[in-house]
């Protein structure tokens, strides 16, 4: 009992960047933008963090900071994609490539420095007297808490509110939204913007909380990681939700497996999330190959009023 | 055009991009004309000299001054002869696997593989030497050119199966075999095929000379060079003057057109990927036995993700490339020289990405109008 609790710790510590990064991506994707950027969104958010906090010491500053240039970001991403209608593509993929190679620049002289502190953990009273699963509840930090809560909020912001429903109209059908009076480019903008804070949230998670020194390229792919967890949540982000914790497992398996005494090479136990990734997307294609995939209609098409693509 | 508010006090205005400001009211607004074709080759030096400055505040951000660490950049990759021949050196594997990634860019194949792919092939290669060592060079050189070249291909037909038979996405298939590829490297270096004499250095022993490229004099420009120049060459002509190469044109120009006029794109798509991961391998192949003369840890400062840009900067064109991977080339030795400064070589890697955040801005700036508002 004592060691499945210690991999679902593990699987929700290494599953919580991967789901605010999700989440993220489904917002922005929501909203008919594709959104591959998250790797250097991510970078960006975890050496911003490291920076901060190492030279002042405050959490909250840290994640401010983080906050403020994810937003900036955003906007960059949201000038060139909704405004210019540049290529989505490559400008996502413009995107990580800037952040990893700015973070890199930015990071080098805090690198393999350890942080002076962690995010304090936090239990909801009540709950540790659960049996058994009680002592699930004593090992979670706060922003793991925050994205639970951020799962819900945004369940019932999508599905529920009428600014859900405005999200999901420019992001199926922008001419038939604008007709209605919602204002698609604009609201493009403040999805870009807020889903990349959350991806810039994912990084400083990732540094605070799962490996708490900053080294270059430290995501080591779980962007694009997320950037497939998009897909296999249908852009829903309770299921968002479990595909993250699957894939934070698969990524402690490899650990396990060594502290269990395996002779597999660890590199090729840290292949297992990549092909996973690979396979299950096979699989996906496979199953929906007569159906909708559950994207957004109108994703990665630009809108401009009056004229067709 | 429907001039009437819809929803009460929302107005329609026109046109597209600057619609969403209600309240000011700006004198002039862009407006979008996508029959506007503009290729102007001031717009691509503009991007360049824009992300310059971009990443020279930064610099500054840094306390340093930007114009010396500049000219330290630029006299370290093209001021001397030993830089330009390192530039030149760094250019043939970014020249091969940029003609890689434009071939599938044509067809809006988005391989973003290459570093993976080359990493295959610099493994294959080494795998001649590593199991075949004592073979004559007129048979190991090209025995490694062809396990470099199918590893790569073999790579790229990874991407190419999941995308055309299950429709998976091959940004995201391309990168993770990208990190599938360098821990199998990391694997080999680090365990197997470690150098016994090597005092635990991450890297294979080093190749006999009948395993290396030849190089031109005493210089370390090796016959990777004309590989790559040989491939430039056959890129222009296919592209241009036959049927195939007409076909991808035409794909890429309007997949939908392209598929009713009885192309079959997926067949393409795989042999497009084959070749993309083929080039990859042979840059990795050219790498291992031209310049490092071993198979080691960290063989790449990102080639593969360099190419991407340089495939972009060059607008996929073969001239182009030559240009833009000879620049990129001097990018990535200029990194290295301003290392003196006290600065880190990752910023090539910055510019880089700056580079391609203005082209991209740069490739559609040209379609907007500036109109009065009236």
């Amino acid at each position: 009992m004592d060691m499945l609790i210690q991999i679902i710790v593990a699987a929700v510590g290494s599953g919580t960047p991967l789901l605010f990064a999700t989440l993220g991506g489904i917002l922005i994707e929501r909203s008919g933008i594709i959104q591959l950027g998250a790797e250097g969104l991510m970078l960006m958010g975890a050496v911003v963090a490291c920076m901060t906090y190492l030279n002042t010491g405050s959490l909250g500053l840290a994640l401010l900071a983080v906050f403020a240039v994810s937003a900036i970001l955003g906007v960059i991403h949201g000038f060139l994609t909704v405004t210019l209608i540049s290529n989505q593509i490559v400008c996502g993929l413009a995107m990580t490539l800037f952040g990893a190679g700015l973070s890199a620049y930015l990071g080098k002289s805090y690198s393999g420095i350890p942080l002076p502190g962690s995010v304090p953990k936090w239990h909801m009273p009540g709950l540790e007297n659960i049996p058994l699963i009680g002592d699930l509840f004593a090992h979670l930090d706060v922003l793991t808490w925050f994205s639970f809560l951020l799962v819900i909020v945004m369940h019932l912001f999508i599905h529920r509110t009428s600014w859900g429903l405005h999200l999901r109209a420019i992001g199926d059908n922008p001419p038939t939204a604008d007709v209605m009076g919602i204002r698609v480019q604009a609201f493009r903008y403040g999805y870009i913007v807020v889903g990349s804070m959350l991806i810039g949230l994912a990084g400083a998670d990732m540094l605070l909380v799962y490996s708490p020194t900053w080294t270059e390229g430290m995501t080591s792919g779980r962007g694009w990681i997320a950037v497939a967890l998009i897909i296999f949540a249908r852009w829903n982000p309770v299921r968002a939700l479990v595909c993250a914790y699957f894939f934070g497992a698969l990524d402690t398996i490899g650990f396990r497996f060594q502290l269990l005494g395996s002779h597999i090479p660890s590199y090729f136990l840290k292949m297992i999330p990549y092909i996973v990734t690979i396979l299950v997307l096979m699989y996906l294609g496979w199953r929906n190959r007569n159906k909708p995939s559950g994207a957004p209609e109108a994703l990665g098409i630009p809108y401009i009023r009056e004229q067709r693509f | 055009m429907n001039k009437q508010p819809v929803t009460g006090e929302v107005p329609l205005n026109q046109g597209g991009a600057s619609s969403s400001s209600r309240f000011i009211r700006l004198p002039y607004r862009l407006e979008y004309d996508p029959s506007k074709r503009v290729n102007v080759w001031w717009i691509t030096i503009a991007s360049v000299l824009l992300a310059l400055i971009v990443c020279g505040i930064f610099i500054a951000a840094n306390g340093m001054n930007p114009f010396p660490v500049y000219k330290k950049l630029l006299s370290g990759a093209f001021g001397s002869s030993f830089g330009l021949t390192e530039t030149l050196v760094k250019s043939i594997p970014l020249l091969l696997c940029g003609l890689g990634v434009s071939i599938a860019y044509r067809i809006s194949v988005w391989n973003i593989g290459a570093e993976g792919q080359f990493a295959a092939g610099a493994i294959a290669a080494t795998a001649v030497t590593i199991y075949f060592p004592e073979l004559p060079i007129y048979i190991s050189i090209p025995l490694m050119m062809a396990f470099g070249v199918a590893a790569g291909a073999f790579w790229g037909l990874l991407t190419a199966i999941p995308r055309t038979y299950f429709q998976v996405n091959e940004l995201i298939t391309s990168l993770m075999l990208n990190y599938v590829a360098l821990l199998a490297l990391n694997y080999v270096v680090f365990g197997p095929w470690k150098d016994p004499k090597g005092f635990n250095f991450p890297g294979t022993p080093v190749f006999t000379a009948s395993q290396s490229l030849p190089v031109l004099g005493d210089s370390r420009l090796h016959l990777g060079l004309a590989f790559a120049i040989i491939v430039v060459v056959l890129y222009a002509f296919t592209i241009k003057y036959t049927r195939w190469g007409y076909e991808l044109r035409l794909i890429g120009a309007n997949a939908e057109a392209a598929k009713n006029a009885g192309i079959r794109i997926s067949r393409h798509i795989i042999i497009v990927m084959l070749i993309s991961g083929g080039l990859a391998g042979l840059a990795g192949m050219s790498e291992v036995s031209g310049v490092t003369h071993r198979l080691m840890y960290g063989i790449s400062p990102g080639y593969g993700y360099t190419a991407i840009i340089v495939a972009w900067l060059a607008k996929l064109n073969p001239v182009g490339l030559v240009v833009s991977s000879f620049l990129f080339g001097g990018l990535i030795v200029g990194g290295y020289s301003v290392q003196t400064l006290g600065l880190p070589s990752s910023i090539s890697n910055m510019l880089q990405g700056a580079i391609l955040f203005f082209l991209i801005a740069g490739d559609t700036i040209g379609k907007f109008r500036l109109k009065r508002n009236d």
